[in-house]
């Protein structure tokens, strides 16, 4: 028994992100079923669920890695137009190197890990054309900068940096361009508890100082509190429930939510 | 009186899936709210007091009835408006007050005090400016306004959350027990802060432990025994 929710009426602004209605299959399994999310300009949107719910996939659809069998995604900026995922190989690739930021759990996924940091980060301002060596070292150390990343260690290569230090790398190359969409995969998993505050605080800071629309996708919930403002709740590839953070975590609709939230130490 | 909330028919009860139930918080409450109003909820423990703030705040999703508030933006049903429209009234027109600070690590005092003004579009060094004069209010030692409360006791960290919560006047506020563990200073500067945004037109419903605390603010008592019906309501003076 729970009321239906009206459409917006305040807020008019249309989402910046919406993903409709995507399914994918790997063979036998299906990964993705009839998935839709969106996300406003400014708003961080959440997305838990256990290992194998599809939340990671849909990241990295969003990140236009992978193509689904059916469903659309959009982005609404100016010069961005139609379906993402009708988009060729080229396309793809400056969309994602200047409008999308990606940061994964694991940083050799996302880094060059034996070139420098501060290279890891020119590397994306050099995709996106920039040739002047001045600016290049300029930009990629204001981002590193606000990324909070030591400014004596621009030269060492994240082989050498510790795991909290390695995603902040990540940080900065992810939002060296300004992305409009800042896209986060587990990013403080695996760090020690006090790193991850650390690198929390940063994403915190740098969401209501440059007001980027964030989707992050983590198992653990007490991260997805603390950044999103909207959380979304997938099992077996399927989106069981959505709504306000603090809805989800203190009055959990769902079965496999409130078993999830119950569940939280 | 300008009529700020209208609250119908409002039921909200618990469905726990592992245990096959359905906890009944409240049913068919209605009662209305208006700008400058100050509403005291009473009842029992677990009469659904703190229940029905959540509901309101739509921390709690309501599963029958209306809430139409009167936003800048015209008359919308709480109950159903969307998610990201109640995300936008809660920076802008709907506050929410505990007793607990949510304290970010290496965020400090006066950084959490005027966040909620830099959200709503104050420039940097005047929200500062308010957060600093509003923790003086409270009674939080200056040495401390740059520390970081994920470290200052129980008593200290209510004092900046009483500063955050209150600095934007609101148009509507919900209050949950925000006396409880106060010192007598900083329950004065609860009462004086309350005070001045009552008069600027804030409506505001509550939950207190101790009424005594905000007795001369109080317009009306609502009885959440389930019993009650609101042609019964009791005037504050008979009430406490």
């Amino acid at each position: 028994m729970t009321l239906t929710l009206d459409a917006p009426r305040i807020v008019r602004t249309r989402a910046l992100l919406q993903v409709s209605n995507v399914s994918k299959s790997y063979g036998p399994v299906q990964a993705l079923r009839n998935v839709s999310a969106h996300a406003y300009p400014g708003e961080v949107l959440g997305i838990v669920g256990e290992s194998g719910s599809g939340k990671s996939t849909l990241l990295r659809m969003m990140n236009l890695e992978e193509t689904p069998d059916q469903g659309s995604y959009t982005l609404d900026l100016p010069d961005v137009q139609g379906n993402l995922f009708d988009l060729d190989r080229f396309a793809r690739r400056m969309l994602c190197a200047t409008r999308i930021g990606i940061v994964y759990q694991n940083p050799h996924l996302g880094l060059l890990m034996k070139h420098s940091s501060s290279g890891n980060v020119a590397e994306r301002l050099l995709v996106a054309g920039e040739r002047s060596f001045a600016t290049l070292r300029a930009k990629a150390t204001e981002a590193l900068e606000a990324s909070e990343f030591p400014l004596d260690r621009l030269d060492a290569p994240p082989i050498e940096l510790s795991g909290g230090m390695q995603q902040r790398v990540q940080l900065a190359k992810a939002i060296a361009l300004e992305p409009a969409l800042l896209l986060l995969d587990e990013p403080t998993t695996g760090l020690d508890v006090s790193v991850q505050a650390l690198v929390l605080d940063t994403l915190k800071r740098l969401q209501q100082d440059r007001k980027i629309t964030m989707v992050i996708v983590s198992h653990d919930l007490g991260v997805i509190r603390t950044l999103a403002d909207r959380v979304m709740v997938m099992r077996r590839g399927e989106v069981v429930e959505t709504g306000l953070a603090d809805q989800i975590f203190q009055d959990p609709q769902h079965a496999y939510t409130q078993q999830l939230v119950h569940a939280k130490l | 009186m300008t009529r700020v909330l209208d609250i119908s028919g409002l039921t909200k009860g618990f469905t726990l899936h592992h245990l096959n139930n359905r906890i009944a918080a409240f049913d068919d409450i209605s009662f209305t709210v208006d700008a400058g109003e100050f509403v005291l909820l009473k009842g029992a423990n677990g009469a659904g007091k703190s229940t029905l703030l959540r509901t309101l705040y739509r921390s709690y999703v309501p599963q029958a009835g209306s809430i139409t508030f009167q936003s800048v933006h015209g008359a919308i049903d709480l109950a159903r408006a969307a998610d990201v429209d109640i995300a936008h009234l809660r920076r802008t027109e709907i506050g929410f007050v505990t007793q607990f600070l949510l304290a970010r690590p290496r965020v400090s005092a006066e950084a959490i005090v005027a966040e909620p003004l830099r959200l709503a579009g104050v420039p940097q060094d005047e929200a500062l400016d308010q957060a600093r004069q509003a923790l003086a209010k409270f009674g939080v030692k200056q040495d401390l306004w740059r520390a970081y409360p994920t470290t200052f006791s129980g008593g200290e960290q209510q004092k900046v959350n009483l500063a955050r919560a209150l600095i934007v006047p609101q148009k509507l506020l919900m209050l949950d027990e925000p006396t409880a563990s106060l010192d007598a200073n900083a329950r004065a500067a609860l009462v004086n802060r309350l005070t001045e945004l009552k008069a600027q037109g804030t409506a505001m419903i509550g939950v207190f432990h101790h009424p005594g605390d905000v007795e001369k603010l109080i317009d009306r008592v609502i009885d959440l025994t389930p019993d009650f019906t609101p042609d019964e309501e009791e005037r504050a003076d008979v009430a406490l």
